[in-house]
């Protein structure tokens, strides 16, 4: 950070002081510049924790002792989506995972080809953006081999997921969407996982293959995928901020 | 009414004394002008005085999310060490707050308050948090923007205070160690140093100040980090170090309310030994202290 960006940081950093009495009080609206002013630290924490941690730092693996007896589900359970329902009726035979955008080489893969591709079996701790955190073991294919087949072009920096859970009670309502950078997505523990601790992945988790992004929290681990995009950048998608929860205000960065 | 204007009278300068907003601090005798704090300490000190608020705040907010705590790496959910909940009775919402096996009706307070005029299921109420509604996403945007200042600021004033001899002020020695004992209880009888002693900080405001802003400061910041994923695969022996991911976010709640504790005691001794004269002092940096009475 230059020595302009780190006054402007801190001059910034004096007006939310200042603006703190104001939006402090309850039953006040949070303007959108008063949001956007509170998100400018965000790029500044990814750029010091990724220096950290580097690409490659591994989150820690645990053993089968540690494994929680039940891993707690949340966001969508059962996706009240009828292509989906449809899909799981048929025990996912015509689930294909579509990989296309930014490639060289666009693919359409089926469950038993990912589970074919050779796999990772990762004891890892979830953290949840709420607070908590649970143990589970995930086996899955990583994705740095999928994007591999498929050669990302030069231009693409960002790997967006398209799911099929509705975010609602309707299956109109708006489906799940995620992305990672390609810093994230080629992490060794990032995987399209289909086993939650030896076991075929549940419903409530996400089948038939859920994202695991270890070093994220876990609105990035996207379930119920369907649909991998390679882009450039994720301004022109939904709502422009690279994500459902995005979208909906939290940081694209969920490493803390 | 001549009645009710004297009762108003009378109670304005019990609390006028109360507050003891006498110039010197104690009383109307012969005093001079120290100049007792620095601009930097000053400037740091409120500063850091309003982040500390909005990091407490807006961190009730984020723990509202899930207002449960716990030990080790994962959360145990049916055996939280502390939990704040909601509990629907026949008489309406009530809130339970439960630390390790004892559990407290905090009704209107903790684990049920009211919100826009009725009682909802809440861990912390809603003038507590920042913002005030449950809305965990801004929560993070304002404690992780103020994260940084607070860091920042920490930095600057531990730089500051090496450089500039201010250190050495705050080092408790081995003779403010014993001297602290009698010292709590000068304390505790409101029995505040005078004269030229009230010109250095005594033996327990070197420890308080030394652990809060060297120990409790970093201790904060860490276990904060300790619960970012990212950092931890970065540095695993932090995690080790303060026993597991929940433990760590137990530790920094614990922090947030050891900052809580300082602040009440801070503010009450600070009223107690002198509003005016302290709150002075940290403002211009003036401090009235009074003439050593001639001997004879």
């Amino acid at each position: 950070m230059g020595d302009a960006s780190r006054r402007n940081f801190l001059a910034r950093g004096g007006a939310a002081v200042g603006l703190l009495a104001l939006a402090g009080c309850r039953g006040l609206p949070q303007p959108q510049w008063l949001q956007d002013l509170l998100r400018s630290s965000e790029g500044l924490t990814r750029r010091v924790q990724r220096s950290f941690a580097g690409g490659n730092s591994l989150a820690k693996e645990f053993t089968k002792a540690d494994i929680a007896p039940v891993f707690r589900a949340n966001g969508t359970r059962n996706p009240v989506n009828p292509a989906y329902q449809a899909m799981r009726a048929n025990n996912f035979q015509d689930w294909r995972l579509e990989v296309n955008g930014l490639v060289e080489a666009p693919l359409s893969l089926s469950l038993e080809q990912l589970r074919a591709m050779p796999s990772r079996t990762q004891i890892t701790r979830h953290d949840c953006v709420e607070g908590w955190s649970c143990i589970g073991e995930w086996k899955g294919t990583p994705l740095r081999l999928v994007l591999d087949a498929a050669r990302p072009k030069p231009k693409a920096h960002y790997v967006m997921f398209y799911c099929a859970d509705p975010m609602g009670e309707t299956p109109d309502a708006p489906l799940y969407y995620e992305s990672l950078d390609l810093i994230e997505a080629v992490h060794p523990q990032t995987i399209l996982a289909y086993e939650l601790n030896g076991q075929t992945l549940p419903l409530q988790h996400g089948a038939p293959i859920r994202l695991r992004a270890e070093r994220q929290l876990g609105y990035k681990m996207a379930k119920y995928v369907m649909h991998i995009e390679l882009v450039q950048d994720f301004a022109h998608i939904r709502g422009g901020r690279g994500g459902y929860w995005e979208d909906h205000g939290y940081n694209w960065y969920a490493g803390i | 009414m001549e009645r009710v204007r004297a009762a108003l009278v009378r109670a304005w300068t019990w609390l006028l004394n109360f507050l003891n907003l006498g110039a010197s601090g104690h009383s109307d005798r012969p005093h001079y002008l120290f100049y007792r704090h620095k601009g930097p300490v000053r400037a740091m000190h409120w500063f850091n005085a309003i982040v500390l608020l909005v990091m407490l705040m807006s961190g009730l907010q984020i723990f509202n999310a899930h207002p449960a705590l716990y030990w080790g790496q994962t959360s145990d959910f049916d055996h939280p060490i502390f939990a704040l909940r909601s509990v629907l009775g026949v008489d309406g919402l009530h809130g339970v707050t439960q630390i390790g096996p004892w559990t407290f009706d905090t009704t209107g307070v903790l684990g049920a308050s009211e919100f826009d005029g009725r009682a909802i299921g809440r861990g912390f109420p809603a003038w507590a948090t920042l913002p005030g509604p449950q809305w965990l996403a801004l929560g993070r945007q304002w404690h992780f923007f103020f994260a940084w200042l607070f860091t920042i600021n920490g930095i600057i004033f531990a730089v500051y205070a090496f450089a500039s001899g201010h250190f050495r002020e705050l080092l408790p020695r081995w003779h403010d160690i014993r001297e602290l004992p009698h010292e709590i209880v000068e304390h505790a009888k409101l029995r505040f140093a005078r004269g030229e002693a009230a010109k250095h900080y005594n033996a327990l405001q070197k420890i308080t100040y030394f652990i809060v802003i060297f120990v409790l400061g970093p201790l904060v910041v860490l276990t904060g980090l300790t619960m970012s994923p990212t950092m931890n695969s970065a540095f695993p022996e932090l995690v080790w170090v303060f026993g597991g991911r929940q433990s760590s976010r137990t530790i920094h709640f614990i922090c947030a309310f050891s900052f809580v504790a300082f602040f009440v005691i801070h503010i009450v001794m600070a009223v107690l030994s002198g509003t005016w004269n302290n709150l002075r002092s940290m403002i211009n940096g003036r401090y009235a202290v009074e003439k050593e009475a001639a001997h004879g």
